[in-house]
């Protein structure tokens, strides 16, 4: 369990991080947290020729609210967003997610960002930016672009995201007033990967559900609100759909069946939570 | 180790020591990072580094090894095969007359994931493994047989050609008359177990760090290495040296090991034989990867156990039938699991009459070894299990059973049907006390008033006898007796202390014991202050075992829990050996005889007049200063060595019985289990373990061996488990897949004793470590088993198993095809199936799929595709998902062709992340316009490291590769859309092919 060899750059410059992600293309990769890179570098399953460190770049560790989005640098830490002030009542459904991530000893290295780009199919983060439609702000040499959270994630650990593009931030949109937010989640233990994952968004009109750990990838749908009898159904098929597999801990009936049960409760609890 | 000095509150006159929670001399430095672990300790000048390649596959014949490059690469000082280790050394002893050797390293094929192919020794481990990705290995694959029934099978597959098929040892068993306590019997009542794999998994994985003197011809290692000592002989004799000759030293501390470090041994002899290959000292730290994949495991068993049974719910007979999956190699001191329990077949009951089958079987996994409860786990689970299904099929209480049948105290010591002499304990006492102080009562009204309200709760109980200092002799069992006669009879658990006095009158201990967290100086230092009379602090004990140097016998070692009942009494022993010499050297100083010398305080003084005293520390050191005062008779007083070994442990006799353990204790468990509904996750509401170990010396360290046993067994009965897929794909590679419970996971159980002290060890302590490996996990299934009402249940109790006895059956999907078939459970076989749309018409599309420049077109990282035949073709290609990326070496066949309608794609892609093969059929039809329809339904296998690592999310990046293949090729077609970049990614399909 020891890397293959690889030249590390310290960007001292956003603008140096893109000029290298420009030359070097998939040969590049951005090491953030390291929660997720440094195990595959020692396990030698991802073997970059470079590896450019961005946790020193002023510009990526800022969280700033306005717009009604929360705006997440690429080197904030999980922690450091899970304390913010407030964070709370600017986006209840975030609050309750963080802490399901990993343990707090990898959220103390882990960043937001990170997870994003990771696009782990069970990650938390990847989930609640889909729930809430949020967005992720790509930047390289070429151009600076804003890709919707639904069309980002393309499926197991594959984005959008172009080889020489740097997931700059993530904009989460801040709570509305009449909505509810929950989270729940299903693992094996304490701080494991989710076996299914429910958040959900319930207004006066709309119900969302997004659920991970399933699919390839976070999938939200509309659904009908807690209390309408049409919701059973739409929930069995919505578990239909997202196409669940067997793994070695649980099997796809087992995930279906937690996709009705905890999202009806993920959804019956945001319905509770409306402000 | 003044600082504890300071922190005991040692009060004067206090009689013993031992019984007493002191601080632990050891967690000074273990809390200040100051422990000494093998890989934090220095090397020779000159030492390098190992590092291993391992098999992907799991039954594979090795057709070529190409080492050149690995051998050339910047930094590689050897590279080391099955060849040159089978040049320098002799087959491990096998424990079975099977006609099957036992090497440590592939030789000519591999028999599990996770086998050691080649040793690459470099000035760094980065070096090192480095070289690994350049060994070429050519490997064809074999038909892996993974389950022990099928393995069992007289058509299976044969690991071991040398062998008549993969059951290596068989022996029938009958004591008493247990036919005819069966045709008498008013009741038969049976249950069928699986017991399944699983480790205690230490923090600290193997290490070794080996020399090789050419002017000695010796060996010099350091290892982590726990014993038994009996190995030793196993090494020295395949490393072709005498015993004199291979030094084998162990370091002061270990970060654990459970047993397992036992098995270190194949790889001591590899790394020695690499250090004489590269003429430099060379050291190996396992990493994690090797340790989950490749190091050891308990062994699973497939049990049915039948008991005759009259209607009281008495139990006349019992009839055992095992089948012991010992992995793909029998390791010594395998087949030992299977026989570590024989004399403790009947538990903690009296059954008379007793039947056993016993066959032990070859299968493609990793080979086992020692784990804490070695043998009781897979003896229990099945027993306890029994008694809760007689008390069910019997309309009994379950706790009745357990007490119509235990042992009564007024007969013991109480020789078993199958011989152990079980050697103190009130088993009948014991389980009254802890259902008063457990407060039974009040958790079954828990129960009651939980089901009242719909929930899904239940008990479970479990009564065990606790075996420890086993036995040597007990290894000889699955041998016929005349087998044994021919080989001389063994026996017997010799252990050693020795105690010494320098010339200031100081106390040294030296134990050949290795321990691995126990504790084992500060209860040495309590044990020897009480015999000489002086403080703990005053002791110094070292554990660091040197087999140049030492008193050491093949018993040595850490294991069947024998350091409190055996190697702490045979310091003992020495201790009070010493001090009657030391005695009567002060008798004649103080002018009294000898008898009247008291050991107190720090003080050798007369009983009747305290006031005529002298120092410990003079008597202590007249050894040393003035040897000619002492009387001849006397003799030396500087330094004194104990063997003890107990009569009682004999070796088996002409009958077979075989008093397998030395002590036995006894524990009684109960607890109550909440399922929950929706996710099926167990939750412990509360844990009584009530234990009698005999005599307890430190009452906080046994409180740490009983949580620590505990939470391991926790995790065997909830989370972990060493998980194959049916062609021997190993998935619990890391520990995202194999689950250890955490603090978060574990509750504290409330513990309670009853002493019985054992009348067959020097302090009356009997072993403690072990016992609730062998409890807890039939306990909780018990338990569990009540609340849902299930009759036969397996190990690991995970919610999505539990949660299939409590969801609604699911009816397929409303308006749809049924789902395809699902492959059976663990099968790493992926399925899948897909369409493309393709703006070309099906001759033009089926032209492409026949042309390696599609090929080459639509994985753009393929190198150089090659044409072997017209229908198949071989190219190199990168692959992957995200940042996971491989090279593979890819075989692609076409098959069944149907010309312009449909073909069969087959292939085969191998690389150092590890390998796949799949076929899928490829169906072409035309669509309204001018295009093409591509369909596709496809199975592939995947194995070696990212089925062991990625398990998680194998099929969803299967899935996306093969999908992404067809959009590849209906963008070449000018069809469908493409986002460049994806394409790059289509690799795996190569390998699975679609």
């Amino acid at each position: 369990m020891k890397p293959a060899a690889f030249d590390y750059v310290r960007a001292e410059s956003i603008e140096e991080a893109l000029d290298v992600l420009r030359q070097e293309g998939a040969d590049a990769h951005i090491l953030a947290g390291g929660q997720s890179l440094v195990p595959m570098l020692n396990m030698r399953l991802a073997k970059p020729r470079i590896v450019i460190d961005i946790m020193h770049l002023p510009g990526l560790k800022r969280i700033e609210t306005g717009g009604g989005m929360i705006r997440v640098g690429a080197a904030v830490r999980q922690r450091e967003l899970e304390r913010q002030a407030d964070l709370g009542t600017q986006q209840p459904l975030l609050a309750a997610a963080l802490p399901w991530i990993g343990h707090a000893q990898t959220r103390n290295r882990g960043t937001v960002c990170g997870s994003v780009a990771h696009a782990d199919p069970s990650a938390e983060l990847p989930l609640v930016l889909v729930a809430l439609g949020g967005e992720i702000e790509l930047r390289s040499r070429r151009r600076s672009r804003r890709v919707a959270a639904a069309t980002f994630f393309a499926g197991m650990m594959s984005t959008d995201r172009k080889d020489d593009e740097l997931v700059e931030a993530v904009r989460f949109p801040m709570a509305r007033s009449g909505a509810g937010y929950a989270f729940r989640e299903i693992g094996r233990r304490h701080g494991d990967f989710a076996i299914v994952a429910c958040a959900a968004v319930v207004d006066a009109q709309r119900a969302q559900l997004a659920v991970g750990g399933v699919a390839d990838r976070p999938v939200a749908r509309q659904l009908p609100l807690p209390g309408d009898p049409a919701l059973e159904d739409a929930l069995d098929a919505f578990a239909w759909d997202l196409d669940a597999r067997d793994d070695l801990h649980a099997t796809a009936t087992y995930r279906r069946q937690l996709v009705r049960q905890l999202g009806r409760q993920t959804l019956e609890e945001a319905a509770r939570c409306r402000a | 180790m003044a600082a504890h000095g300071d922190d005991l509150k040692v009060t004067q006159g206090v009689k013993d020591w031992v019984g007493r929670s002191i601080p632990r001399f050891e967690d000074a430095a273990l809390l200040t990072g100051r422990g000494h672990y093998l890989d934090d300790l220095g090397v020779p000048p000159g030492t390098l580094e190992a590092a291993i390649l391992r098999s992907p596959h799991a039954h594979a014949e090795i057709e070529a090894i190409d080492c050149t490059a690995a051998k050339a690469a910047d930094g590689v000082f050897a590279v080391v095969t099955g060849a040159d280790v089978k040049a320098l050394t002799s087959s491990l002893v096998v424990g079975v007359k099977a006609g099957i050797e036992c090497w440590p390293i592939a030789t000519d094929r591999v028999r599990y994931v996770g086998e050691p192919v080649a040793i690459v020794v470099a000035s760094d481990r980065y070096r090192a493994e480095d070289a690994l990705d350049l060994i070429e290995v050519r490997y064809r694959a074999l038909p892996a047989v993974v389950d022990p029934l099928a393995a069992a099978a007289p058509d299976a597959p044969v690991l071991h050609p040398g062998a008549n098929g993969n059951v290596i040892g068989e022996r029938v068993f009958r004591y008493g008359d247990p036919e005819g306590a069966f045709a008498a019997a008013a009741h038969r009542v049976r249950v069928d177990v699986r017991y399944p794999r699983n480790s205690c998994t230490p923090i600290e994985t193997y290490g070794v760090v080996a020399e090789y003197d050419p002017a000695e011809g010796a060996y010099d290692v350091l290892a982590n290495f726990q014993g038994p000592f009996s190995l030793h002989p196993v090494m020295a004799r395949a490393l072709k040296v005498p015993g004199n000759r291979f030094r084998l030293r162990t370091p002061r501390d270990s970060g654990g090991s459970f047993g397992v470090k036992q098995a270190i041994f194949p790889y001591i002899v590899l790394i020695a034989v690499a250090a004489r290959i590269a003429a430099r000292p060379v050291k190996w730290i396992e990493d994690r990867l090797e340790h989950l994949a490749g190091s050891v495991s308990a062994a699973n068993r497939v049990t049915t156990l039948e008991a005759a049974v009259d209607s009281d719910g008495r139990i006349a007979a019992l009839a055992w039938d095992q089948l012991e999956d010992c992995g793909a190699h029998l390791r010594a001191p395998e087949p030992a699991t299977l026989y570590r329990m024989h004399g403790n077949l009947t538990g903690a009951y009296d059954i008379r009459h007793v039947k056993v089958h016993n066959r032990i079987v070859l299968t493609n996994k990793t080979p086992t070894g020692l784990n804490r409860g070695f043998g009781g786990p897979q003896v229990y689970y099945p027993l306890e299990r029994l008694v809760q299904r007689i008390a069910i099929e019997l309309n009994l209480d379950p706790l009745e059973v357990i007490r119509r049948n235990l042992v009564p105290a007024e007969a013991m010591p109480y020789r078993t049907a199958t011989g152990a002499l079980l050697d103190s304990g009130d088993f009948a006492g014991t389980l009254e006390a802890a259902v008063a102080e457990g407060q039974l009562a009040a958790l079954q009204a828990r129960r009651d008033a939980a089901r009242t309200a719909g929930k899904h709760y239940g008990i479970g109980f479990a009564a065990v006898v606790e075996p420890s200092v086993s036995n040597m002799g007990y290894i000889t069992t699955p041998l016929t007796p005349e087998e044994r006669r021919r080989a001389g009879p063994k026996n017997g658990a010799q252990s050693t202390a020795t105690v010494s006095l320098d010339p200031l009158g100081a106390v040294s201990v030296q134990v050949a014991s290795a321990p691995q967290g126990q504790g084992h100086r500060t209860v040495l230092a309590q044990v020897i202050a009480d015999a000489l009379g002086l403080k703990p602090q005053d002791v110094r004990v070292t554990t660091e075992v040197d087999t140049a140097k030492d008193g050491w016998s093949i018993a040595s070692g850490n294991y069947s829990s024998r350091f409190a009942p055996a190697v702490a009494g045979a310091a003992q022993i020495a201790a009070l050996q010493l001090r009657e010499r030391l005695a009567r050297i002060a008798a004649a100083q103080l002018n009294v005889p000898a008898a009247e010398i008291v050991f107190a305080d720090g003080r050798v003084a007369t009983r009747s007049n305290p006031d005529n005293a002298t120092p410990f520390s003079r008597i202590a050191a007249a050894g040393h200063w003035a040897p000619g005062t002492i009387a001849a008779e006397i003799g030396q007083t500087i330094r004194e060595t104990v063997f003890w070994t107990p009569p009682q442990l004999t070796a088996p006799n002409e009958a077979d019985e075989i008093n397998s353990s030395l002590c036995h204790g006894f524990i009684f468990d109960f607890c109550g289990v909440e399922i929950d509904p929706m996710s099926g996750a167990v939750h412990l509401d509360r844990y009584v373990t009530m234990h009698d170990c005999g005599r307890i010396l430190h009452p906080a360290m046994v409180a740490g061996q009983i949580n620590g046993g505990f939470a391991h067994a926790l995790g065997a009965a909830l989370y972990e488990e060493y998980a194959y897929a049916a062609d021997g794909s190993f998935l619990s590679g890391t520990f995202a897949d194999y689950l250890v419970p955490t603090t978060m996971e574990v509750p504290e159980p409330i513990i309670l004793h009853r002493e019985s002290p054992s009348p067959f060890t020097p302090l009356g302590a009997k072993g403690v470590g072990e016992g609730n490996c062998m409890s807890t996990p039939v306990c909780i299934a018990n338990a569990i088993a009540d609340a849902l009402g299930l009759a036969e249940i397996d190990l690991p109790a995970t919610p999505a198993k539990l949660a299939a006895h409590i969801h609604p059956s699911e009816t397929a999907r409303p308006g749809r095809p049924q789902p395809v078939a699902r492959p059976g459970k663990g099968e790493r076989v992926l399925f899948g199936e897909g369409r493309a749309q393709v703006n070309a018409p099906p001759d033009q599309v089926w032209r492409m799929l026949l042309d390696p420049a599609t090929l080459e077109a639509v994985v753009p990282s393929a190198h150089g595709i090659e044409k072997i035949f017209d229908t198949y073709f071989r190219a190199d290609v990168t692959l992957g998902i995200g940042p996971v990326k491989g090279r593979y070496r890819a075989d692609i066949e076409l098959s069944d062709l149907d010309p312009l309608r449909a073909v069969t794609l087959s292939g085969s892609a191998e690389g150092a992340l590890g390998f796949g093969r799949g076929s899928g059929r490829v169906k072409l039809e035309p669509n309204s316009g001018d295009g093409t329809i591509v369909t596709y339904r496809y199975e592939a296998a995947i194995g070696g490291k990212v089925a062991s690592v990625g398990g998680r999310l194998l099929d969803g990046a299967a899935k996306l590769i093969i999908g992404q293949f067809f959009s590849a090729l209906a963008a070449h077609a000018g069809g469908g859309k493409q986002r460049s970049g994806v394409i790059g990614r289509l690799l795996r399909l190569l390998r699975r092919k679609a």
